[in-house]
Order: structure tokens, then C-alpha cells, then sequence
């Protein structure tokens, strides 16, 4: 049984991914092997959330997720959030506040962040340093990622009142 | 004609790569593959002091997809150290040379011993697994205090000692007796992890032309000198590619995985592949020094102060690395932005069985700021003196002279900055209980930004104009994440009157950009940015030289403003840019230049006596904190912080902003939280589970307060701010404590055990 493999099928950004993994691969692992290196490896033990993805609509850290956890589901990276010619208004945000330094945290902090908005589209400044302790972030100090995620939720009420 | 009114210096501007970090684009170094790559792991001590009795590596070698597992016999040329200047025999610096991989001896946990090579990263670890050592333990030394005993056992040689420097002004002696009041006091500092959040990682490969290149992380470019020294190839055949760097604050500084990788990929000749884990990056890797320090001050009543003797004692863990710079850093800043006419400081850096220290955002310059603006609180309370008063008392202003006799270059707008510091605070917070106190402290700091005068530091960038009016640049510079190449991106587009995105950076590539030298010493700006003013200068020169012909007019009427060459009298006058860049490219007057600026330059150290010229300049400024303290349980909570730093001129105030940000939430670290502990040379604090850096709920809402004196040596007046954001935070929150409570914080990080033990001691004095 020690080198069992199975079969698993992961809906990353809506694309079917199919895989053989051993019982121990992270979904962490299993992502990156299948070239969605968006999804960064800070320390592999949970405590940085460089990794969060969101899986089925929950904040998840996939370095504390087996890939087989997955099988089925539907996973979503940074990737899914925006493109260069349209990108989420958290994405927007970030560049606009200057919330992104060395860059390395962000996918995890917009997943995060998306996570957050999609429950509580207007969370207090509190609310959102809460939701975001989970992320490490080494370089900002935190202020302008507050400001970016802050800003962005104003933005989304704005763009769905409008339309 | 000179530029005097800006378009996009001291703006807020996007950033060149922000978009793509967001979008998840940025292709890091661990996010880089070649087909057939091997993967490389590190077998590392675990006995922080033993004798090397067996190392057996030939089970791991015959493991199916194991494709070289390389020990000490395999390395070419086994070391990297270099001499420092200014130290006597008296140290026992040279004999304390770090090698690639050990030989008969280990000294700290965590050192290498053996690189394994193999097919996947599981094949390498099961290698590293099948590795056989036998250890006879030796007695270690783990504090520093005895390990300078005669006694002790010796790291290296016969010698703990491996740097001291000397400050000699006046007559401390002399300065004690005038003065009405001393205050005698001794901090302690912590081992500060870096833990940026991207893991040291890259891949090496040998290309067509017989050359090892290194793709991967680095602050330093230049250590392709270091491999090809250890593989015994000429310079010319190493080439080092530098990535967007996931944070660095010094930690990406020395060599981490590029010696490594190119051994792997030389014995192999297939890509290689590495990643630190971060349980490695914990004690596979330098901290910042931990410090000691003992601090005698005197003062007059009406607050002048007269003297100061200190003694600093710095562990610099198993190895040199860069412990004499950092020494040398402490010594020179070990008086704060003071005037003090007499000084004597001794400081040691002492070799230990600890993890290796080194380079670390603020470079030895913060242990002495939590020493130096604990002690002018101190002397405040003694006196019964306001704070702010006491310091404005004896604040450096420019023109003054240190103690290493050297001038300040530059403006000092230390009075301004200390008072905005505290205004900003606003009105004091209630307490948000009945056992809880508030309040408030100031720490004030200098940090030089460039590096040490006699290290003779220069830069190159090369700057060429398209025929549509767009630039390239090429400037060797890494991007620590800092927005390094924004800033010479916007430089560059000034100068020449183009818009930022038709300005194109390449750095950070040692065989294809200019070397600029190292993301280091808060050098970036400073040396890369007048290297390529310098350049862009040149170019924009060639262009008015030829509209001015063009266009008739003197060629000081002359400006440059989205992509027009125009006349600053008569705004009728005016020509298109590429209408000239056409011209010159017909008359083959060439838009491209290489150019390279010089630093200061002063003699080499002579003596460990510190005297002359050592820093090119200050950055000062200040930190003002509100804390509350739970007199139960001794829990600090950060309220409000503030910094106010004369940056010179902002080149993009976001950039300023965020450096002043994310310093301040490094040091506040410091001052709280943050201490890579060990027992006996053991690490305790492997990973973010227990060692602790501070998190969205720790850091409150910063406010940063950017001035402008426009005295600096940076381009357009610009000082630097990288490192100079982080140096007063911890002493601003010690002093908080202190107001709120009036306990001793003799020691930082002032976790809530240390907090509680010195309201116990001050409940009953006797305990």
C-alpha cells in the first residue's frame, strides 16, 4: 500500500485537471506539478498562507490539504480572479494602493480577500485585518493592504450598483 | 539645461511590475523549469560542536535516480572568507573561513556537510536519509560573554574574538566629571530571523558556451566571483540571473543556493534545482546579531550631554560572514545622532556555536538605537526633562562632527521630525480597561545608506533611445521587492521626457546588464539612480545639443517634456524627440551611454581605532508609538504608530511610503516579538509556528510623514530609506513601555513573560 497512487480529477479555474497522487501530496504540491506556480510555497506547514486558495468558495490553505481532498472539487488561484485587460477590482486595488511589494504574499492575500468579500461584502477595517492574519506578510506592514482591500470592497458595491 | 520642475519624480506612480504580481505572473525562482532537471538537497549538522568520525555517503549514492551526492573531497576550492581591514592580529579573524561544505569538524547546527543531487526532490531526501555520520561531540561555547574568557573552548584557532573596533573622541573621564547626572545601563538584543516569505531557490545550468548559469534569488549579483572561485573557473564562465526577489532584508545577501546548484550542475552537467525549506531557512541560515550592551552616559542638568563610554558584544555565531562590517556599523552609529564630546566605545564580535549571524536590514545600526534612545529616556526621566526637549538639546546638526571625525554632509531635520513624530500621535487613548496603562514613546536614529567609503563603491547603468523615443535601460541592480527598478525606470523617463511606460529596465543579470553592485546597504537608489542619471543625462545632452541646432536657440532654453524638445522662453519653439533622435541617427551621433557613478571615496581602515570618513551620508529620523500594557498579564498592544523620515526628496512617495511601512512593522517585530531562540546551540524556533513575525492584527493603522530636505547624495537630492525605516521602532516601543508602566526594559523583544517579571520586580523590588 506504501506507494499507492490515485486518481483525481481537480477543477482548478474551471478546467478539469486529472492526476495520479500518493495519499501524502498537498494540494499545494499537486497545483505547482501542474504548472499553476501562482500558487507559492512559503513554508509548506501552514503558517504563512502564501498558499490559500479557494475550494468550494472557502479560504484554504493547499499546503494543508491533500490533493485527494480535492478530487472532485473546484479550486480556484489568483489566476481566476482578473486578466491584464480586465482585472478584479481587488487586483486593481492592490497596484492602486501600492499593497504589493515583493509580490510573493499576493495570491494568497487576494484569495484571502476575495474569500472574505464574497461573505461580507462590507467588512469593517477590523473585519478585514481578521480575516487577513492568517497571511504573512513581510514587506508592507499590513496598512496598505488594509487600504487595498478596504478600497476594493467600496469598489465592487459601486460597480454592482451601477450596474 | 538642468531639470528643475518634475513630471514623475515625487509622484505616486503604478509600479513597472505590480500588475503582473497581481495577476499571478511573475515567474519566481522557484517557479522556473528546464526539462531534464535534477533536484538538490543539503545534508546539514545536527550537533551545533562534534568532530566529523565518519561520513559515508556511498548507500545514498547507489540509490536508483541518486545522480551525485558531493561531500568536501568534491569542492574545488573549499572556502570563502576574506580579510578585513583595519583588524590586527590581535582577532582571530582569518582562521575563521567558512567552507562550502565541512571538512573534519562541524561548528553550529544546521551547517552543511553534503549535496545530493536526484531525479525528484522526494529520490534527494530519501538520499539524504541513507547518509551516514558518526559524531564525537566537543564542547561547545554559546554565550558570548564566555566565550571572550581565556578559558573557553575555541570556535576557530585560539581566539573567540574575531573583530573589535574603537571609538576615541575627548576624554570620557573628563566628561563624567562635568557632568551632574549618569545613567548606567545594559540591553540585550534579539536574534532576528529575516523569514522573507519567498524561500531561497533557483536552477543552474551549463549553456552552449560551456558557461554555468544560476537563475535565482539573490541581493547580490556579483557572487558568480564566489562560485567561479570555488569551482576554480574564470570569472567570465559563471553568469548569475537574477529574479524578482520575494523579499530579501539582507537574508538573500551572502551566498545562500548558488554554490550549491553550480557544484550539482558541474559534476553533472544536467539543470539543477533547488528550494531552502523553510524549517532550513531557519537553521540553515544567518539571523541578525544578538547584542550586548553596556551604555554609561553623563549629562549636565540642564540636559548637555558630556560623555559617553559603551561596550557592545555582538555573537556572531559560528562564522565570520559580514560580522566585522556590522561591528563597524554599531561602533560608528553606537552614539545616536548625538553631540557628545567625549566617547569611548569597545566592541567585540565573538565567535560562538550559535547559527551564523550576518547582514540584516539596519546592519547592526538598530541593536545600538534600542541602546542609545533607551539611555536619552532614561536620562530624560533623571533629569525630569521632557523627552523631545533633551534630545533637541543635542541633536547632530549638518556640518557637526562624530565621533569617528567625520562631517555630517547633509541637512538634520531631526527637531522637525521628532516633533511631527509626536503630533501625529494625536490625542492619548483612553485605557481600554481598568489593569490596563497607555503610553507613548520617541526614538530618533541615524543610518548611513551606501556603503562604507573605503570599500571605494560604484555603479554603472546604460541607457539608449529608441527610434520612436522609448528607452532601454540596463542596470545591473536586483528588485528586492522595494520597486528598485521603478526607480530608475522613472529616472530615466524624466530625464529624457518620455513617458514611464515607454521606459524599459533590465537588471539584475551579470553578463548582461552593468554591474551596479549589490541590493544592499540601502545603496539601490543612491548608486544605481546617479548611475543612471548619469547616463540618461548624457543622452538627453545629445538631444539638446542637436534640436538646439535644429531649432536655432541656446541649447540652456532647452527642456524635454512628452516626447518634445521645447524652448522654456518661447513656448511656440518646439520639435518633436524623434524628429531628433531621427537627425542624430542620420548624422550617426550615437543615444546610448554607459556610464558609472562613484561613491566617496576614503583611505582603507588603518587601525580598529575608527577615525575619518567611513559612511558617504545619513538618513534621520523618528518613531513615535502609543502602546497599551495589561498590568496582568503583561501583554503590550501596539495603539498607534508614527514615522517621519527626511528621505532627501521621494522619488515615488508610494515606494517611500511603503519602505517607511514595512520597516517600522519589521522593528516593531523586534521590539515585541521576534527572537530565534536556542538551547546550547540547538534551535528551538524552526519554522512561522514558533517563531513569530507580526501579523495583520498586531500592526496598527502606521502613519508615515515623508520630508524633504533635497540635501542627500541620491539622484535629485534623494537619501535612502530602506534601512533607515526600521532603526527607531523597537527603542520607540521599549520607551512606550516604560511611560506606561515605569518598569525597565532592559531587553527586547519585550515579550509579555519579560513584561510581567519587571512589574513583578517593580511591585516588590526584593523578588
Amino acid at each position: 500500500m506504501e506507494n499507492a497512487v490515485y486518481d483525481v480529477t481537480v477543477y482548478v479555474n474551471d478546467r478539469p485537471v486529472k492526476g495520479r497522487v500518493p495519499a501524502e501530496q498537498t494540494l499545494l504540491d499537486f497545483l505547482r506539478d501542474n504548472n499553476f506556480t501562482e500558487v507559492k510555497k512559503g513554508c509548506d506547514n501552514g503558517d504563512c498562507g502564501a498558499c490559500t486558495v479557494i475550494l468550494d468558495g472557502i479560504a484554504t490553505l493547499s499546503c494543508c490539504t491533500a490533493a485527494l481532498q480535492a478530487d472532485g472539487r473546484k479550486v480556484y488561484t489568483v489566476k481566476s480572479l482578473g486578466t491584464w485587460d480586465k482585472m478584479h477590482p481587488l487586483q486593481e486595488a492592490f497596484v492602486k494602493h501600492e499593497a504589493v511589494q515583493c509580490g510573493f504574499c499576493t495570491p494568497g492575500f487576494l484569495m484571502t480577500a476575495k474569500a472574505l468579500l464574497d461573505s461580507n461584502p462590507h467588512p469593517t477595517r477590523e473585519e478585514i485585518r481578521e480575516a487577513i492574519s492568517g497571511n504573512l506578510c513581510r514587506c508592507t506592514g499590513y496598512v496598505k493592504i488594509v487600504d487595498a482591500i478596504e478600497d476594493a470592497a467600496r469598489a465592487i458595491e459601486e460597480t454592482s450598483r451601477e450596474g | 539645461m538642468k531639470k528643475s520642475n518634475f513630471d514623475i519624480i515625487g509622484t505616486r506612480a503604478d509600479g513597472c511590475d505590480e500588475k503582473d504580481k497581481v495577476l499571478g505572473n511573475i515567474v519566481y525562482a522557484e517557479d522556473y523549469s528546464l526539462p531534464d532537471t535534477l533536484y538538490c538537497k543539503v545534508f546539514r549538522s545536527t550537533k551545533p560542536s562534534a568532530l566529523i568520525k565518519k561520513l559515508d555517503t556511498s548507500r545514498a549514492a547507489a540509490l536508483e535516480g541518486v545522480a551525485c551526492v558531493l561531500t568536501h573531497e568534491d569542492v574545488p576550492n573549499n572556502e570563502s572568507a576574506k580579510n578585513v581591514v583595519g583588524q590586527t592580529t590581535e582577532v582571530g579573524l582569518l582562521e575563521a573561513k567558512q567552507r562550502i561544505l565541512a571538512v573534519d569538524r562541524v561548528r553550529y547546527y544546521g551547517e552543511p556537510l553534503a549535496v545530493v543531487a536526484a531525479e525528484s526532490p522526494e529520490l534527494a531526501g530519501e538520499a539524504l536519509e541513507l547518509i551516514e555520520i558518526e559524531y564525537e561531540e566537543l564542547p561547545g561555547v554559546f554565550d558570548p560573554i564566555e566565550a571572550m574568557k581565556p578559558e573557553a573552548p575555541k570556535v576557530h584557532g585560539d581566539n573567540n574574538v574575531i573583530s573589535n573596533w574603537q571609538l576615541r573622541k575627548g576624554d570620557v573621564e573628563k566628561g563624567f566629571a562635568e557632568a551632574d547626572v549618569i545613567v548606567e545601563k545594559e540591553y540585550k538584543t534579539p536574534r532576528q530571523e529575516h523569514a522573507h516569505m519567498e524561500p531561497e531557490a533557483g536552477m543552474a545550468w551549463i549553456d552552449d558556451m560551456g558557461v554555468v548559469n544560476i537563475r535565482y534569488c539573490t541581493q547580490v549579483i556579483e557572487h558568480y566571483r564566489d562560485v567561479a572561485a570555488v569551482l576554480g573557473l574564470p570569472e567570465s564562465r559563471v553568469r548569475t540571473i537574477g529574479t524578482i526577489i520575494g523579499g530579501g532584508f539582507g537574508g538573500k545577501e551572502d551566498l545562500t543556493v548558488e554554490v550549491f546548484l553550480a557544484l550539482c550542475t558541474w559534476k553533472t552537467r544536467r539543470p539543477v534545482k533547488m528550494a531552502f525549506s523553510r524549517e532550513e531557512m531557519g537553521f540553515g541560515r544567518q539571523k541578525r546579531h544578538p547584542y550586548i550592551m553596556r551604555y554609561k552616559t553623563g549629562v549636565t542638568r540642564d540636559g548637555r550631554l558630556t560623555a559617553m563610554q559603551a561596550e557592545l558584544i555582538s555573537d556572531s555565531g559560528a562564522y565570520v560572514m559580514l560580522s566585522p562590517w556590522v561591528l563597524l556599523y554599531s561602533t560608528v552609529h553606537s552614539t545616536g545622532p548625538y553631540n557628545i564630546p567625549n566617547v569611548k566605545v569597545d566592541a567585540y564580535s565573538v565567535l560562538t556555536n550559535n547559527v551564523m549571524t550576518s547582514a540584516f536590514r539596519g546592519f547592526g545600526g538598530m541593536q545600538a538605537a534600542f541602546a542609545y534612545e533607551s539611555q536619552m529616556d532614561a536620562i530624560a526621566r533623571e533629569l525630569g526633562m521632557d523627552p523631545v526637549e533633551l534630545r533637541k538639546k543635542n541633536f547632530y546638526r549638518r556640518g557637526d562632527e562624530t565621533a569617528n571625525f567625520q562631517k555630517i554632509p547633509s541637512d538634520v531635520l531631526l527637531d522637525e521630525a521628532a516633533d511631527k513624530a509626536m503630533e501625529a500621535l494625536g490625542p492619548k487613548s483612553p485605557p481600554s480597561d481598568p489593569h490596563r496603562r497607555v503610553g507613548r514613546g520617541l526614538a530618533c536614529s541615524w543610518q548611513s545608506y551606501g556603503r562604507m567609503t573605503y570599500l571605494h563603491d560604484t555603479a554603472s547603468s546604460w541607457v539608449g533611445l529608441e527610434m520612436d523615443g522609448s528607452a532601454v535601460v540596463r542596470c545591473g541592480i536586483p528588485d528586492l521587492g522595494g520597486g528598485q527598478r521603478e526607480s530608475i525606470r522613472a529616472i530615466a523617463a524624466e530625464l529624457l521626457g518620455i513617458p514611464l511606460e515607454e521606459v524599459h529596465v533590465i537588471s539584475t543579470d551579470s553578463q548582461v546588464t552593468p554591474l551596479a553592485g549589490t541590493v544592499t546597504a540601502t545603496r539601490a537608489l543612491y548608486m544605481s539612480g546617479n548611475a543612471t542619471k548619469l547616463a540618461s543625462e548624457n543622452v538627453r545632452s545629445s538631444i539638446l545639443s542637436k534640436a538646439a541646432e535644429m531649432l536655432d536657440l541656446p541649447v540652456n532654453e532647452l527642456d524635454i517634456r512628452n516626447k518634445i524638445v521645447y524652448s522654456t522662453e518661447k513656448s511656440e519653439k518646439k520639435i518633436d524627440l524623434v524628429k531628433v533622435i531621427r537627425r542624430c541617427a542620420a548624422e550617426g551621433i550615437s543615444l546610448q551611454s554607459l556610464d558609472t557613478y562613484k561613491a566617496e571615496f576614503s583611505e582603507e581602515i588603518k587601525s580598529n581605532v575608527i577615525k575619518g570618513t567611513v559612511f558617504n551620508d545619513w538618513t534621520f529620523g523618528a518613531q513615535a508609538v502609543e502602546v497599551e500594557v495589561d498590568t496582568g498579564t503583561g501583554q503590550v498592544t501596539l495603539l498607534k504608530h508614527v514615522s517621519v523620515q527626511d528621505v532627501g526628496r521621494a522619488i515615488n512617495v508610494k515606494r517611500v511610503e511603503g519602505q517607511m511601512e514595512g520597516g517600522a512593522a519589521q522593528g516593531l517585530g523586534f521590539g515585541m516579538m521576534e527572537d530565534y531562540l536556542e538551547i546550547q546551540g540547538t534551535p528551538l524556533t524552526w519554522n512561522l509556528t514558533e517563531y513569530l513575525v507580526p501579523t495583520s492584527k498586531d500592526i496598527p493603522d502606521s502613519k508615515s510623514i515623508i520630508l524633504e530636505s533635497h540635501s542627500g547624495k541620491g539622484p535629485f537630492g534623494a537619501k535612502g530609506i530602506g534601512e533607515p525605516a526600521i532603526t527607531a521602532s523597537a527603542p520607540a516601543v521599549a520607551n512606550a513601555i516604560r511611560d506606561a508602566v515605569g518598569i525597565e526594559v532592559p531587553q527586547i523583544p519585550a515579550t509579555p513573560e519579560r513584561v510581567f517579571w519587571e512589574l513583578q520586580a517593580k511591585k516588590d523590588p526584593a523578588q
